[in-house]
């Protein structure tokens, strides 16, 4: 790939997800391009880049999929989990006692194991069993990602992966060398396709939303608009979790830091009132 | 330093998991089937054992429930590593006491997850 290729790529790419694609070595967009190249059916790289730059879409997509990182695993950042489980969550519960209900928004949830986090915690609350709506939505841009998540199967690696043992005997089935999420997991989640950069009107009242390890990839204009359209979502004392190394401080006055936990946000007062009075 | 007992009948077995945890900071120990293993506890009680199912003279599973009848035996967290990879094993395994569990083959990356697991990273 030459030095314009990458440029033209790198191009692509924040046009249509945000994504910075930074300074990669050619062999590591050739090995994640490889794919795409064999599917859409093109000789070489140099074939594949000269399409893409007549603007054929499916192609762009795929190839922006493709460039996706969807590096993740269970309970992945488990301080996260703890405090969703042990205070978050109770929290919410009591606050929702008149509506029970509850909407939780995995914003890029890969190949599904952060959502199955989250769905084993929620289902140890037994919360439909007492009458409670509870939305599990968990988007990725990848929609060969969602086609897993959707198929919820793991390898033997991947479940040893910060499963824990418990958990995999009570929440999966063995099918030969992996295992799959039992029936009752995967109905608590509704998976689908969605981009960042899109709008979120299909989105309202959610009352945590787990976006981690997402805004690193993204450029300065798209993080300022992923925050604002989060906190326009979110329910006035709702929970923004990001990663353990990301801030939203410095880019946007809606969040403000809660329980001391790295990456975990709650609405600033002003978003709180301006969300409670909209 | 904490320490671990590998407990396994492959000697390739021990010295991958051996180098591994003491890259982690384990001080190791090793032994190649249960009886070796009880014995080795009776002097020297590990912080955490890593223990086979199938080995010769005696098994993981009656190992570990030997182990939890003696004195301080209900101390140390064991985390199995075997091939017995169905889900009656391992609720077996739990059953009698087991911590954790390793489903061969494995790596450094999940070895450190289960370590974290068990609170031991």
């Amino acid at each position: 790939m030459t030095a314009d290729d990458i440029a033209f790529l790198a191009q692509l790419l924040r046009r249509r997800s945000g994504m910075l694609l930074g300074q990669p070595r050619p062999e590591h967009i050739e090995s994640r391009l490889g794919p795409v190249m064999r599917r859409f059916g093109f000789r070489d790289m140099a074939a594949l880049i000269a399409e893409l730059r007549h603007g054929r879409d499916a192609l762009a997509r795929a190839v922006t999929e493709a460039m996706t990182t969807n590096e993740t695993s269970f309970f992945r950042d488990r301080a996260h989990f703890e405090l969703f489980r042990e205070t978050l969550l109770p929290g919410l519960i009591e606050r929702r006692t008149a509506t029970r209900r509850l909407r939780i928004w995995c914003a890029a949830c890969a190949a599904g194991q952060e959502a199955y986090s989250i769905a084993m915690i929620l289902d140890d609350f037994k919360l439909a069993a007492k009458g409670w709506s509870v939305d599990l939505i968990a988007t990725d841009i990848n929609s060969d990602m969602i086609a897993r998540a959707e198929q919820g199967l793991y390898s033997h690696f991947e479940v040893q992966r910060g499963l824990p043992i418990r958990r995999l005997v009570d929440h999966f089935l063995q099918e030969g060398s992996s295992w799959r999420v039992g029936e009752n997991l995967r109905r608590m989640v509704t998976f689908r396709p969605f981009n960042l950069l899109d709008s979120f009107g299909w989105l309202d009242d959610i009352d945590v939303v787990f976006c981690r390890n997402v805004l690193m990839y993204l450029d300065h204009k798209a993080k300022l608009g992923v925050l604002d359209k989060m906190s326009e979502v979110l329910s006035a004392d709702g929970y923004l979790l990001l990663g353990p190394v990301e801030t939203a401080l410095g880019l946007t006055s809606d969040f403000e830091p809660a329980f001391d936990a790295p990456g975990v946000y709650g609405k600033a007062r002003h978003a709180m009132l301006r969300a409670a009075s909209g | 330093m904490k320490s671990c007992l590998v407990v396994d009948d492959s000697r390739v077995i021990r010295k991958v998991a051996c180098r591994i945890l003491s890259d982690l900071g384990f001080a190791t120990a090793e032994a190649e089937d249960g009886v070796t293993a009880l014995e080795a506890c009776r002097v020297n009680m590990p912080e955490m054992i890593l223990l086979d199912w199938s080995m010769p003279n005696m098994t993981g599973i009656e190992f570990l429930r030997a182990l939890r009848r003696e004195r301080s035996g209900d101390k140390p967290i064991v985390v199995f590593c075997t091939t017995e990879n169905d889900v009656a094993h391992i609720t077996e395994a739990l059953g009698a006491g087991a911590n954790e569990y390793i489903m061969k083959p494995f790596d450094r990356e999940i070895i450190e997850a289960k370590l974290a697991e068990v609170g031991l990273a």
